[in-house]
């Protein structure tokens, strides 16, 4: 393929998806029904941390992450299998035998 | 000379971090009393970094978080009142940590969700009129980049994870190979976070740089059969393209 | 200086935000953390400038650390100064306590001990906050868990030094003065005939949680739960002295829906009514 043939067909793929986008009148729709949507405050997970003025009566949970063993979905969640065709198994025992004296 | 006081709040943030209480405080409840402090600080750091990593969170469980966000606050602390902004250095943080060496992709996930905090606060931009689009010619259109985008090479399939850990969704095993994770903030305030190609990323990459034509070329040179209509697409959709001034 | 309509008013949370809307008459003014809004745009700021062009607005400062020893981090009071602009509150406020060691922030409201030394501090902390942002402030009473042997001046005598010296208004938190008074085992009605609340512009209400402690109970400022009997009683008193104040219904742990804070608000404007009414007399 040459390199004026390349051009030309990406002129062509450009301008397809140019006129599929001005054709497609999503935006103005969209933030008016999401709008509602967000407010409801749905999206908070990605805000992140606020902040507080006031304390807590939550006890904090004193463990120690070095000698813990993780307890969440993590441990339903395997890597794939290696190169040489064996799963990676065993996570948890290597783990503790990482673990600092 | 440190004044009094300065003495005073050196102990008392000592004494946060287990150490004696601070001068003055006396009484025989003065250890429960002042562990009031202690555990709000504590909670509440580790509150807020649970709300900036959910899917950590969740992957490692409520306890093991805890201790994670007390190791991890007693070495990066925040340096800044704007809570939101905490935890830029959690996922490296996670990749060092040898306890979570057996899931190499934590720390992928911890960048995503970093970078979605990052994108739900970016800076607002109005994205470009469709009628503009039409009627341009991609070889001297040059658009921009709404702030909220943010392309990030994971070293695992981080997506993934992230993806099987959202609601309703089911972890299972983690796919192989490395992804690129897209993150923006949509017109509904949403931040979604998609695996995109590495031609997409050189696109993405080239964008703000030059055409349109040539931000295709850009993604064609890394995959030769590269078609640029769904990605457009989907930042179009999202409100991810600006307008700038058209290329000389 | 604040502007707020002596009417009762909310903590603004984002989960609130769809209620408030089809609300015909949701509460006389809404109240958040500055520290929540210094991000550059996004939701945060698009909720903030629709309930903006409602509703009277306070900023309320959680991270000035205005009793820190370190000097105030300017870099901060620049971006609060930006808000301050771009939102034009009727209010803005902080707390008299620190939370900030050096360049890290703790995320808690820590207690001082109230000292000459302090006072000096203190003072010149909140005229600097003031000539930052351009505008008198208010301070508030922190709820406290400790006593320190080298405090010599009282709380109230503290506040009310403060507030001569440097103009700013006071906010008084009703639960606070609540919380630290029955934890230091005082009467709570004593601190408040010793306050100075003629320099009162702003009244917070929350709830607190209550741990046991041998010598009797611990009150925790915890805004997890509606307000207690005895802060009510308390606040009407203080609203019976002083007449109609702006009153703000905190409630930000264990978050409740909507009709359950403004039923809290509604109760605050019952006292605020029958206050109004007393001294239109």
């Amino acid at each position: 393929m040459t390199a004026f043939t390349t051009l030309l067909g990406l002129g062509a793929s450009l301008a397809c998806a140019l006129g599929a986008m001005a054709a497609t009148p999503v935006m103005a729709q969209e933030m008016e029904k999401c709008f509602g949507v967000a407010l409801a405050g749905q999206n908070d997970c990605a805000a992140g941390p606020g902040t507080t003025c006031a304390g807590t009566s939550t006890i904090d949970y004193q463990g120690n992450a070095w000698t813990l063993v993780p307890a969440g979905t993590c441990t339903t969640m395997e890597l794939p299998a290696q190169a040489d065709g064996t799963a990676r198994m065993g996570m948890l025992e290597e783990q503790m035998r990482d673990l600092p004296a | 000379m440190p004044s009094d006081h300065a003495r005073f709040t050196a102990a008392f943030d000592a004494a946060l971090r287990g150490g004696p209480l601070p001068p003055g405080v006396t009484g025989p409840e003065a250890e429960r009393r002042f562990a009031v402090y202690r555990n709000n600080v504590a909670v509440g750091l580790s509150a807020a970094l649970a709300q900036r990593f959910p899917v950590i969170h969740r992957l490692v469980g409520a306890d093991y978080f805890a201790a994670l966000a007390a190791s991890f606050g007693a070495i990066d602390r925040p340096r800044s009142p704007v809570m939101a902004e905490w935890g830029a250095g959690f996922a490296a943080y996670l990749a060092g940590f040898p306890p979570l060496a057996g899931w190499p992709w934590m720390a992928d996930v911890a960048r995503i969700e970093h970078a979605r905090g990052v994108a739900f606060h970016a800076a607002d931009a109005a994205p470009i009129r469709p009628e503009r689009l039409a009627t341009a010619d991609p070889a001297t259109l040059w658009l921009g980049l709404h702030p909220s985008v943010i392309v990030l090479s994971l070293h695992h399939a981080g997506v993934a994870v992230w993806a099987m850990n959202q609601p309703g969704a089911t972890p299972g095993p983690v796919p192989a190979g490395p992804q690129i994770a897209l993150i923006l903030r949509d017109p509904s305030w949403s931040v979604p976070v998609t695996a995109i190609s590495p031609a997409d990323a050189a696109m993405i990459a080239a964008l703000p740089n030059g055409s349109l034509t040539a931000a295709a070329q850009a993604a064609q040179a890394v995959q030769p059969d590269h078609d640029p209509q769904p990605l457009l697409l989907h930042l179009m959709r999202s409100g991810s393209l600006t307008d700038t001034e058209t290329a000389p | 200086m604040s502007h707020l309509p002596a009417t009762p008013g909310v903590g603004f949370k984002p989960q609130h935000f769809a209620a408030i809307l089809q609300d015909a008459r949701p509460v006389g003014f809404f109240e958040v953390h500055a520290e929540n809004y210094l991000g550059a745009g996004g939701l945060p700021h698009a909720q903030l400038t629709a309930l903006r062009a409602d509703f009277p607005l306070s900023l309320h400062g959680v991270g000035l650390s205005i009793g820190s020893p370190h000097g105030l981090d300017r870099d901060h009071l620049t971006r609060v100064r930006a808000l301050c602009d771009r939102y034009q509150p009727d209010s803005f406020s902080e707390h008299l306590a620190w939370s900030s060691h050096g360049a890290e922030y703790l995320n808690d409201l820590l207690p001082l001990p109230y000292t000459p030394q302090t006072l000096a501090l203190v003072i010149d902390h909140v005229d600097q906050v003031q000539t930052a942002l351009a505008r008198p402030i208010l301070l508030e009473n922190p709820a406290t868990y400790l006593l320190f042997q080298q405090s010599e001046i009282p709380e109230t005598q503290f506040l009310q030094a403060i507030a001569h010296a440097t103009g700013c208004g006071l906010l008084l938190d009703v639960n606070n003065l609540y919380v630290s008074e029955v934890n230091h085992r005082r009467d709570p009605w004593a601190w408040l005939d010793a306050f100075p609340l003629d320099l009162v512009q702003e009244i917070h209400l929350g709830g607190h949680a209550t741990e046991d402690l041998p010598s009797g109970p611990l009150l925790i400022d915890d805004h997890g739960s509606a307000v207690a009997d005895p802060v009510w009683a308390l606040y009407a008193g203080a609203i019976a002295r002083q007449g109609p104040l702006p009153t703000l219904v905190e409630w930000d742990n264990d978050l409740p829906d909507w009709p359950v804070l403004t039923a809290e608000a509604a109760r605050a404007d019952a006292i605020l009514r029958h206050a109004g009414l007393a001294h239109a007399v």
